[in-house]
């Protein structure tokens, strides 16, 4: 059987936190009512003059900065041509020959392999309208447009074809939000559209050097849709090619419910944009100076966090890289660390129950009602012997869902652990009286039996027994 | 040299419906106006910058604070059709 593999390069759109356009000083809040926060620039009325925003490029740079890249000196920005209704005038503003930012690079891990995935180019430019669909775009009788988004900060961020799979190019994804969501100048919201990827894909044998024909794939908004819509179109071109077919290149839009990617464009009119400079703008030309103040205004990225992770707190190169993965989960996770200094027990229940109990009650860990002092105090009543474990991931979960702090939750409802010897004594006593068989069996020889006594005890004391001494006392029991 | 096969691309692109008079007819302005142009690129540019902009001005900005917005009937006042809040136009693939 013949090797393929694919060559993946992706370009990324990311929205930049300001408050105001790129161009005018109308809002940028998300989810006003259609058509309320534009103004004659926005909306491509005659006669007006576009000006930048000085805190876009700030961002830009920063961006630029985190990703590695060089930084222009010189940068301007020009008018690409098309007609789409999202456009009110018919031209988006963006960089073409003179970007802000270009050369960078971030590295992915994979299988325990980092590999340096190139970034060609950073640019700053503006966001288009929404259009809304009834239905969906193939089927929809007529459109709805929404001008409050056009002209919201972009950065589009152009990737080298340096990924070899999908799995390489949702790592890529997800480091890039990361770096970008540290640095602070976007939010980095799939599902709001902050974040946008469009991936091109084609695919090869392996060890040729040349590049096959690709598709651009449009319309992933989550990593996991990346990663199918990818594995998908892999496929289908490999399948293509088997059969003696040749790839056309065109833009294919992923269609998560069905869970395949659909020719968009059956005629592809060529990208002629047509760029030109603007002329309502002026060139852009960068201080090094200013450049180096917003350098060393960078927080601890990712990487570096990661590094401190493991040198400082000796955890485990895995844990380390999930917590650092989102700067939400490592700010919450260092100021747990601030009031129980015990990295690799927080990261254990941070990695494992607090996430799995956020999951199912769909909250993101920035959104949740438990304060890090409060996750705390939880692993600090374990430690004191208050509460077992095991209780306290029932605590958690009331915690979780109120915001109530631990010690009351273990009052109100009685969870504290049962550690008194005679109390527990008393209990074993009965549990082994009611079961005269499972005694029995254990007498002789069947160690299993006492899991089930263990197991009677626990349930007889609603959980609250201190296992370690339940499993001494009851093996004390049966000896006699 | 303009083709009228560029300005069929061309009228294309800015969806514009063009007859064939007037395809022969932009044809042939776009060329004047073309080879009035190659006249300025006889001119000894080695020792000029690549040009941007015009004046000599750079580094325009603003402060990121946000101002007055149009209100929505204002802002929907030349759309041809409008449903709600917002512009109704034909659906576009």
């Amino acid at each position: 059987m013949a090797q393929w593999e694919a060559v993946i390069g992706l370009e990324v759109h990311v929205e930049l936190k300001t408050n105001t356009k790129i161009f005018c000083n109308s809002s940028t809040e998300f989810g006003a009512d259609p058509n309320t926060h534009v103004c004659p620039v926005c909306m491509g009325l005659p006669g007006v003059l576009p000006v930048l925003n000085k805190k876009v490029l700030e961002y830009a740079v920063k961006a630029g900065l985190a990703l590695n890249c060089k930084i222009a000196p010189y940068s301007k920005f020009d008018r690409k041509n098309y007609y789409y209704p999202d456009l009110p005038k018919n031209y988006q503003i963006s960089q073409y020959d003179l970007p802000i930012a270009e050369h960078g690079y971030l590295d992915i891990e994979l299988d325990g392999k980092t590999k340096r995935i190139g970034i060609t180019r950073l640019h700053m430019e503006e966001d288009a309208g929404k259009l809304v669909h009834q239905g969906n775009i193939m089927t929809t009788p007529y459109s709805l447009v929404d001008y409050n988004r056009t002209g919201v900060p972009l950065i589009e961020i152009v990737s080298e074809p340096d990924m070899r799979s999908p799995e390489e190019a949702k790592a890529y994804l997800e480091k890039l939000k990361a770096i970008i969501q540290y640095t602070g100048v976007s939010d980095c919201k799939m599902q709001e559209g902050s974040l946008r990827c469009d991936a091109n894909i084609s695919v090869r044998l392996v060890g040729s050097a040349e590049f096959g024909t690709k598709t651009e794939i449009k319309n992933m908004n989550s990593f996991k849709a990346l990663q199918k819509a990818l594995e998908y179109e892999m496929q289908r071109q490999i399948e293509v090619l088997e059969s003696g077919g040749r790839i056309v290149q065109e833009t294919r839009t992923w269609d998560e419910a069905k869970g395949i990617t659909v020719s968009m464009r059956s005629k592809e009119e060529a990208h002629d944009y047509r760029y030109f400079p603007d002329p309502d703008l002026v060139p852009i030309v960068i201080d090094p100076q200013w450049v180096k103040e917003i350098e060393e205004s960078l927080p601890e990225l990712p990487d570096a966090r990661k590094k401190r992770y493991i040198e400082e707190y000796g955890l485990p190169e895995y844990d380390a890289a999930v917590l650092t993965m989102s700067k939400e989960m490592s700010d919450y996770f260092e100021e747990v660390l601030d009031e129980y200094p015990h990295p690799k027990t927080v990261s254990n229940w941070m990695m494992g129950d607090f996430s799995r109990i956020l999951n199912a009650n769909q909250v993101e860990i920035q959104d949740c009602k438990v304060a890090p002092s409060q996750l705390a105090e939880l692993l600090k009543l374990i430690d004191k012997g208050t509460i077992s474990g095991k209780i306290a991931k029932t605590v958690l979960e009331e915690m979780v869902e109120t915001g109530s702090d631990p010690g009351k939750i273990v009052e109100e409802k009685g969870l504290v652990q049962i550690s008194d010897e005679g109390e527990l004594s008393r209990i074993i006593d009965e549990v082994i009286a009611g079961n005269p068989k499972s005694v029995e069996d254990y007498r002789n020889g069947k160690k299993k039996a006492m899991g089930f006594l263990v197991g009677q005890t626990m349930k007889a004391t609603k959980g609250k027994a201190n296992p370690a001494l339940v499993n001494k006392l009851l093996a004390e029991k049966l000896q006699q | 040299m303009i083709t009228k096969k560029d300005v069929e691309h061309v009228a294309l692109l800015a969806r514009l419906k063009l007859n064939e008079e007037e395809k022969e007819m932009y044809t042939r302005q776009l060329n004047d106006i073309l080879k009035y142009a190659q006249k300025l690129q006889q001119l000894d540019t080695d020792a000029v910058e690549p040009t941007a902009h015009v004046l000599p001005i750079k580094n325009v900005f603003r402060e990121d604070e946000v101002g007055d917005h149009l209100p929505n009937d204002k802002a929907l006042a030349n759309a041809p059709e409008k449903e709600g809040n917002y512009i109704k136009v034909p659906k576009i693939m």
